[in-house]
């Protein structure tokens, strides 16, 4: 079936056929028999850009490949690719464990959480899901099934490699021990910019989860104050809760919003209402779902962005290159940049994966509706200025990069070409991304 | 590939020393694209685009036979064609053409029968990419015929009509038709006629030509008013329409 596809931003829709496969056995006869367009996998559609979309080509709906196993006594998942990490929270909470690495949605597939090697807030302490994976089961080019270890050549290519090397059918993984689903969480505010720096690095350590929001649209004295929230998974000694995990959508968001919605007006008033109502300094306690995936609480929350949708521009500069973080911000404060959520986080070590967006530095993620004016050139101009400080741009929630980014963004670019050529020399396995980006 | 700000990578240009079309490759590159294609006959030194890579690639309007070999070496250069620009053309002039009818003929030939053969090219490929926009450079000319220049007039309204069909044909495949409708250009091609009322420039051709293309749009008027006044002009009577001075 013929369907138009886009990513979470709602951006760029290109036509494809959809196919969905049941097995193992019907995804390599759809990838043996794919057409002259190639094929890309695709899970729960949550890359914001054209990572999953393959304009006049075969994209095969992973979702359909959703059984999994679990080993208590070694800690490890057995997951098909389609699984999402929201059912395996569900089931595994109440018996005492948790995903290694949980991004801010739990509505992605293990299968895109590998590819995309994804990212939580607990990053600078246990890296990337990519980190946790100690096996792949990967339909290659010829149809087959190969079987994947962190020592394969084939392994760091495919995790982070935006499924260029193949479908990921199944994936083993190690899971975290937890004693109750809550967490208890430090809240804190800072003044300003610096202010935030310094105390995400001198209190990060402490904590396993941590991040900050920050208000992008105050200017001057205080340019980049933030909340920080910083948190830990709460023992059975300080509360006593038996774990339980049946987070649902509270809200729906309608199926049509009207363009503008998300105005300088209205997400200044946001940010300044969020900010205020942050304690200066405290400790909550909270569940699970609303410390990590506060917007899985509005269903299809991509929707209120209006028909144009939006575009999520998020990077990482070393640290060291704080004054390049420091400019990106003062930038898109001055030209009144409208993000509703700008969220800062520190990196620890990367998982190896060959085009792995995190590496030790600052991130820093925005989402902006399309249709600002000066936006390509302004975030172009971000790019330079990412790629001289030694930094990069995150693909799974790239819709906008120049090709001629890559090599600067990615010194491992053309080591992972050589692999993903003698795995798939024809170039089968493609994407709008693949094309836009020429990997 | 579009991006999600509406930017282009590739851009292939039919009728490689068109002022109008080099202005719209211009301004995409100056918002992202990074290959051009131009399609010319004869021996051409390209311009310098922007810092742009350019191919230039032999093209004769009339040798209809040969343009799948245009687009196939076209997309052998560059991959995916993001927009196609369909500029090629000639003016003439009525005198001219009532003197020569086989001048008049040929001038049709080039100004719609070669875009027709261009334009089915154009389509399959972009077809089969699921994405990518045609850009068919028409003219007010062809909205109502008028007597001063029935020739090239007749042409453009059938390379119009050809349009709109072709877009409507190519609904829900992923690849659009931009109809561009600029009223009097002052440019090369009109060197020495005198402008007519709501007259542009190449350049403002090309920005609303680019803008059209960024909102994804079916249709553009150069000047926009152009649009209404010709839905005007089109309701009034021939007795008064043949009396109009140009």
């Amino acid at each position: 079936m013929t369907t138009f596809l886009t990513g979470w931003g709602r951006t760029a829709p290109t036509p494809a056929e959809l196919a969905r496969p049941r097995s193992v056995a019907e995804l390599c006869e759809l990838v043996a028999a794919a057409p002259g367009r190639g094929v890309v996998a695709r899970g729960l559609g949550r890359s914001y850009g054209d990572a999953a979309q393959n304009a006049g080509g075969l994209v095969l709906d992973c979702t359909g490949l959703d059984t999994w196993t679990f080993d208590e006594s070694s800690g490890l998942v057995t997951a098909s690719g389609g699984v999402s990490l929201h059912d395996l929270m569900t089931a595994l909470v109440p018996r005492g464990w948790f995903v290694p690495v949980s991004p801010g949605t739990r509505h992605v597939t293990v299968g895109g959480a590998i590819a995309a090697d994804v990212h939580g807030k607990n990053h600078h302490r246990d890296s990337s899901f990519g980190a946790h994976v100690r096996s792949i089961t990967l339909v290659t080019a010829d149809g087959t099934v190969r079987t994947l270890r962190p020592g394969d050549p084939l392994f760091p290519a495919t995790v982070g490699g935006m499924g260029l090397t193949g479908v990921i059918a199944e994936a083993t993984f190690g899971c975290v021990p937890v004693e109750t689903s809550l967490m208890r969480v430090d809240v804190q505010r800072t003044a300003d910019l610096d202010e935030t720096l310094a105390t995400m690095a001198a209190t990060d350590d402490r904590y396993r989860y941590t991040v900050a929001w920050i208000d992008l649209l105050a200017r001057g004295r205080r340019m980049g104050r933030s909340v920080l929230t910083r948190g830990d998974h709460v023992t059975r000694a300080e509360e006593k809760e038996s774990p339980a995990f049946a987070p649902g959508a509270l809200l729906r968001a309608p199926a049509w919003a009207p363009g503008g919605l998300l105005n300088g007006v209205s997400v200044r008033a946001f940010n300044e209402l969020w900010y205020r109502k942050a304690p200066r300094r405290k400790t909550v306690v909270q569940g699970i779902a609303p410390f990590f995936h506060p917007l899985d609480f509005v269903d299809g929350w991509n929707r209120m962005y209006g028909s144009r949708g939006f575009v999520q521009y998020q990077f990482v500069v070393p640290f060291g290159a704080e004054d390049t973080l420091r400019g990106i911000v003062g930038s898109l404060s001055a030209h009144g940049t409208v993000s509703f959520l700008t969220v800062l986080k520190r990196f620890g070590p990367g998982s190896g994966g060959l085009l792995s967006f995190p590496m030790p530095g600052w991130t820093l993620a925005l989402d902006i509706p399309v249709g600002q004016r000066g936006l390509g050139g302004l975030l172009r101009g971000f790019d330079r200025r990412v790629a001289a400080a030694g930094g990069r741009v995150y693909l799974a929630k790239d819709a906008r990069l120049r090709a001629d980014m890559m090599a600067a963004m990615y010194p491992e670019l053309e080591r992972w070409r050589r692999i993903r050529d003698e795995a798939d020399p024809a170039g089968l396995f493609r994407s709008d991304l693949a094309r836009r980006l020429r990997l | 590939m579009k991006n999600a700000l509406g930017a282009v990578d590739t851009v292939l240009l039919l009728g490689g020393r068109s002022e109008i079309g080099l202005e719209i490759v211009r301004l995409l590159v100056g918002l992202g694209a990074s290959r051009v294609v131009l399609a010319v006959r004869g021996g051409f030194d390209p311009p310098e685009l922007g810092g742009a890579e350019v191919h230039v690639v032999p093209f004769d309007a009339l040798d209809v036979q040969g343009h799948g070999a245009v687009f196939a070496k076209a997309a052998e250069l560059v991959g995916d064609l993001d927009v196609v620009i369909s500029a090629f053309g000639v003016l003439g002039s009525q005198a001219g053409y009532d003197a020569d009818p086989a001048a008049a003929a040929e001038a049709v030939a080039v100004n719609y029968g070669a875009h027709v053969s261009v334009g089915l090219h154009a389509a399959r490929v972009l077809r089969e990419q699921g994405h990518g926009t045609l850009v068919v450079l028409s003219s007010v000319a062809g909205a109502r015929v008028r007597k001063a220049n029935f020739v090239y007039g007749s042409a453009k309204a059938g390379l119009d009509g050809f349009a709109q069909g072709l877009g409507d044909a190519l609904h829900g495949s992923g690849a659009k038709v931009l109809i561009v409708r600029p009223g009097f250009v002052i440019g090369r091609m009109t060197k020495g006629l005198t402008p007519a009322p709501m007259s542009s420039t190449p350049r403002q051709v090309a920005v609303a030509t680019v803008g059209a293309l960024r909102e994804g749009r079916s249709s553009v008027w150069v000047p926009r008013a152009l649009g209404p006044a010709f839905g005007l002009l089109r309701l009034l009577p021939r007795p008064l329409w043949r009396r109009l001075p140009r």
